[in-house]
């Protein structure tokens, strides 16, 4: 029988920032999938529209996959921390890696609509409404 | 692999020494330093900040740097969810006396600082040949 050694400690770490994640908010939670979860995200309103923005220092944009369906977003990427040579290293607080998250939204996306810009750092998607799921003003007769 | 994934990184608010005179949230920006033979290399992550709002300083021995966010670029923004704080960026590093305060680079590329700092030429390791 094949045995994987894994870290029980990196495992329970893992199982309680999944736990804090469903506990801390309702907004983008049944996430279908995902490894690697970060960077963190945030999300704003911007009149009908929706805006979520990342930061993702040191990540180039060759580096960066965005998808984007009906409900559903997904962000993959990868940041390369560059080793220094032959430099010896006094400090490492930058951590590189593979992340690749995707999101499910309470609103319908329209896809072809999506903009994603990177600067400095910023990861910033521009997440238009679907002209279908947008609220209709009902006038009274 | 556990370790081939981007782990979370907690952002560290700055507690500073002196107190600053107007409120805002500052942050510890995440470091790395390496050393080599002739420079020292400050690699600083500072996302969302534009190279004209970076200030570097070096007094009395200490390289001190401090970014600062255009908030404005949020306004009429309003929070859904939020997973991270935004804030400027602050961090101060007390430099041995082997710095040349003169020679001293910066670049600023996808949010990522680079500084190189020379060492002054006497403090460089110098092989000396037996005649």
């Amino acid at each position: 029988m094949a045995f994987v050694f894994t870290d029980p400690f990196e495992t329970l770490v893992n199982f309680q920032r999944a736990l804090d994640q469903l506990r801390d908010s309702s907004w983008l939670d049944a996430g279908p999938s995902g490894h690697g979860v970060f960077p963190p995200l945030n999300v704003f309103r911007k009149g009908h529209d929706v805006v979520v923005v990342a930061e993702v220092p040191g990540v180039k944009k060759s580096d960066l996959r965005i998808e984007a369906k009906s409900r559903t977003f997904r962000i993959a990427g990868t940041r390369t921390v560059a080793p220094q040579g032959t430099a010896s290293a006094h400090r490492r607080e930058r951590r590189g890696g593979s992340f690749d998250r995707t999101i499910t939204l309470p609103i319908e996306i329209d896809a072809d609509g999506v903009k994603a810009e990177c600067r400095d750092g910023i990861l910033a998607l521009y997440l238009p409404r679907a002209e279908r799921d947008r609220p209709r003003a009902i006038a009274i007769d | 692999m556990a370790d081939q994934s981007l782990q979370v990184q907690e952002k560290k608010e700055l507690v500073p020494k002196g107190e600053k005179t107007f409120p805002a949230r500052y942050y510890v920006p995440v470091t790395d330093i390496y050393e080599t033979e002739d420079a020292l290399t400050v690699v600083m992550e500072v996302p969302g900040v534009d190279r004209n709002d970076i200030e570097v300083k070096v007094e009395n021995d200490q390289l001190s740097i401090e970014a600062r966010i255009d908030f404005s670029k949020y306004e009429g923004m309003e929070p859904l969810h939020t997973e991270y704080n935004v804030g400027h960026f602050a961090r101060t590093f007390a430099l041995s006396q082997v710095i040349d305060q003169q020679q001293i680079g910066a670049s600023l590329e996808d949010g990522v600082l680079t500084l190189r700092l020379k060492k002054v030429q006497k403090a460089q390791p110098r092989q000396i040949t037996i005649q």
